[in-house]
């Protein structure tokens, strides 16, 4: 598809210096992610990222949820900052959608409003003797990934291409609402036509699939999922998302967010229970991958290093087609080597 | 005596009038057009609503006046700045020439939204996105097919691109895209019969003698569906068709459709150039960008310099009917002005 | 639309819906490419001034039954004209016959004739 849209939102990203703010629930559903972002960071590319053990969530699931009123939530947010401003750090790089949205929306209304920054001091420095500096730079870790896709692709050791055919794999992108949709300029190809997965995946040898519910959100939510009985509609607008790719035949699918990735891979079981309908060839699902564990999969880094046999759609099949060898048997052994037991339903 | 020399900047219908109706007016007109040809945007265009009349029936008369009574014309001449007083006007172009009058008659008519800033109809992504004034060209070329060369066979009419749309820098209505719309679903009906055609609109705005007659027989006639509803994503599909997504107000429910072409219908924005002309020559321009009139009514051609005028869609959205007459009435205006000077 | 059969899998449904509390929901857009408007066309090849309707709602508010019971027949016939036509017969059966609609109708739409219509033609519940 022609992209001139992407020309018109650029955004400056730092090459390096990065104080790093965690995701709360990417550890659950793909554990793998967040240490291989940094692993490819540092280890392949000599960046400078902090991995912070003092920082905490951003209340983001809260706040969205009606639980974490404003004035907490910016609170937390300047605690964020001053650990950066105490580490040394003046760059920004989020795991979370969420949260890079929320720096980026409260780093704003701090702006047209400034006593609600005055009073977001206050309360962190009554609160913990805290100051901070209000980063220079905030990305969220796709953007970096981004950045730095051109020198992941020269360090390559499997491209996004059937070995076999030679045809560039077929990748839906799915960007989560809170990366540009709050701020088209926040995002990379801002929010109708992102870029920002796209371009990995086309400097990775793949192509990414336009189908016609590209842009619809994931339906998660927060509070329309988080209570069980109204998980039906978020549950549906991701099947609205499944329905739509599958006559693309899609290899894979990537996602930037940490809800987006858990919904469009967790909801495949959901539907498989509730429908009897499965996606994919044979039935065995559309494996969903973050862009993480994409990178590192071009890099070279096994599937079960990250942290790939705890999604629920089994990804061998897409292992398989790109010849990555694997040991089957080490799936389900934990760092240490120790056995994590096997989950009830494996889909296979 | 003064020289009763009127410049008339601006050659497309009423920048023609307003110069051939100062030559009748015994005054001198000159017409200064930036474009190779005079004509302005109707030279794009195939036929007008409501009656059906060629474009080129109305501009062709205007431009052999022109020719007929030696109205000194420049082409290819944009103008860089206008700059006098009270008595004199002088208009330079880029070209670094300049010419002097008494008076000017500013009919610089308007710019055509840029479809593509609306991005999330994908306009100059999916090849069956397309733009009224495309599909004007498809009417006058005789042509008008899918990108693929196909016949459409069902096509949508998004009414208000780039017109009352705060967000995307345009809040007023352009006010002919309604009845282009019904013209337009009327001739996709008179050359394929089988097509069918939904025109979604946030409100029918029929406002010129026999508009609402044409929307009628667009419904009775030619069955075109019109649906309440602004359109809020156009996506391509699988088979290069157009997936839209709009709410039908009227139900109250979201609704789906795929089509093989679908046509914005862009709206009438001020030029850029508006706010810099006006700030040189210390005359108004509307919240919207336009020209703005000494009043809405007798001063509508009026500027707060006596000596300057405004004429067609240089001061707003309008027909090629309303363009023209108020061509008229800047000439007599302009004309009484230099007539008057001692 | 390419039929996309080698791609979705359907099966029978499990036993563990159930147990989720919560269940996959049927769409609310109106989906014209599914339209079945075979009953619209009829009508309208019966009483051509149907497609002269604004849905100005004259019809409905001047509606001796629509005061009192569920029943808009401006919403009503909208729905037939997208395609929509099952559930509306037992709606439709609170017209009055009176009448009223026609005289109101700015467009001229011979709107008795559609009830008229409509009760022949709409499926039965």
């Amino acid at each position: 598809m022609k992209r001139y849209t992407w020309d018109r939102y650029q955004k400056t990203i730092p090459d390096d210096r990065f104080y790093y703010a965690r995701s709360c629930i990417r550890q659950n559903f793909f554990p793998g992610s967040e240490a291989v972002f940094l692993r490819i960071l540092r280890d392949d590319l000599g960046v400078d990222v902090f991995d912070d053990a003092k920082h905490t969530s951003c209340t983001g699931i809260g706040y969205h949820s009606d639980i974490v009123p404003l004035e907490t939530i910016m609170t937390v947010v300047a605690r964020q900052f001053a650990l950066m401003t105490e580490a040394g750090y003046e760059n920004m790089v989020s795991s979370c959608i969420t949260s890079f949205g929320l720096y980026t929306e409260i780093l704003t209304m701090w702006e047209h409003h400034p006593e609600l920054e005055e009073q977001a001091r206050a309360n962190l420095k009554a609160a913990t003797g805290r100051d901070f500096v209000k980063p220079k730079c905030v990305v969220h870790s796709s953007d970096l990934i981004f950045h730095f896709r051109e020198r992941i692709a020269e360090k390559a050791k499997v491209r996004l291409v059937d070995p076999v055919s030679g045809r560039p794999l077929k990748v839906v992108d799915h960007i989560g609402c809170h990366y540009a949709k709050i701020f088209p300029t926040a995002g990379i190809g801002g929010s109708e036509f992102p870029y920002v997965l796209a371009g990995m995946v086309e400097s990775w040898g793949g192509e990414t699939v336009d189908y016609p519910e590209r842009r619809h959100c994931c339906g998660f939510g927060f509070r329309n999922y988080l209570v069980q009985a109204n998980r039906g509609v978020p549950l549906s607008n991701s099947r609205q998302k499944l329905e739509s790719m599958a006559p693309y035949k899609p290899d894979f699918i990537v996602a930037n967010c940490p809800g987006c990735t858990m919904f469009l891979d967790k909801w495949q079981y959901a539907i498989s229970e509730i429908e009897g309908v499965t996606y994919g060839p044979d039935g065995r699902g559309i494996p969903v991958l973050s862009y993480e564990e994409m990178a590192g999969l071009v890099l070279g880094y096994g599937p079960w290093d990250l942290g790939m046999q705890m999604h629920q759609v089994s990804v061998e099949p897409l292992l398989n087609k790109l010849e990555i060898e694997y040991d089957e048997s080490h799936k389900f052994l934990g760092n240490n080597g120790k056995y994590i037991s096997h989950p009830a339903h494996c889909g296979l | 005596m003064a020289a009763k020399r009127v410049i008339v900047i601006g050659g497309g219908v009423a920048g023609m009038q307003a110069a051939v109706a100062l030559k009748k007016q015994g005054v001198t007109p000159m017409l200064i057009e930036r474009d190779i040809t005079l004509g302005g945007k109707l030279c794009r265009w195939d036929r007008l609503f409501p009656s059906g009349t060629r474009a080129g029936e109305v501009v062709s008369p205007l431009v052999e006046a022109i020719s007929e009574t030696g109205i000194r014309t420049v082409l290819c001449g944009e103008v860089s700045e206008i700059v006098g007083d009270d008595s004199r006007v002088e208009v330079m172009l880029t070209d670094g020439s300049s010419y002097e009058a008494e008076a000017a008659i500013i009919a610089t008519g308007f710019d055509l939204f840029d479809a593509s800033l609306k991005e999330e109809y994908g306009y100059g992504i999916y090849p069956n996105v397309v733009t009224s004034v495309d599909l004007e060209e498809m009417f006058r070329s005789g042509a008008v097919v899918r990108a693929d060369g196909s016949e459409p066979r069902s096509v949508a009419i998004l009414h208000c691109v780039g017109s009352r749309d705060r967000q995307a820098g345009c809040g007023h209505c352009s006010r002919v895209c309604c009845i282009t719309g019904v013209k337009q679903a009327i001739e996709l009906k008179q050359l394929y019969p089988g097509c069918n055609v939904y025109n979604f609109y946030m409100d029918m705005r029929m406002f010129g003698s026999g508009y609402e007659e044409l929307y009628k027989e667009a419904q009775e006639r030619y069955r075109v569906n019109f649906i309440r509803g602004r359109i809020s994503e156009c996506s391509g599909t699988m088979d290069s068709r157009v997936l839209v997504k709009a709410e039908d107000t009227l139900a109250g429910r979201p609704l789906r459709l795929t089509v093989d072409m679908t046509v914005l219908l862009v709206g009438k924005q001020a030029p850029a150039s508006n706010a810099k002309f006006a700030s040189e020559l210390g005359i108004c321009v509307s919240s919207d960008g336009f020209f703005k009139g000494a009043d809405c009514f007798d001063g509508a051609t009026l500027t707060s310099r006596r000596n300057i005028f405004v004429a067609g869609t240089a001061t707003g959205p309008k027909n090629v009917g309303e363009s023209m007459n108020e061509a008229v009435a800047a000439a007599i205006k302009a004309a009484e002005y230099v007539k008057g000077l001692a | 639309m390419e039929k996309a059969v080698a791609d979705i899998h359907k099966g029978s449904s499990g036993t563990v819906a159930k147990k989720f509390g919560f269940t996959v929901k049927s769409g609310r857009a109106i989906d014209i490419d599914a339209a079945d408007m075979s009953v619209a066309d009829e009508v309208m090849a019966r009483v051509p001034s149907w497609s002269l309707c604004i849905g100005c709602g004259g019809c409905t508010a001047t509606c001796t039954a629509g005061a009192f019971a569920d029943y808009n027949f401006r919403r009503l016939h909208l729905m037939v004209r997208r395609g929509e036509v099952t559930g509306l017969r037992g709606r439709l059966s609170a017209c009055m016959l009176c009448g009223k609609c026609v005289l109101q109708c700015p467009r001229g739409v011979n709107t008795r004739g559609v009830i008229a219509a409509l009760m022949e033609l709409l499926p039965r519940d």
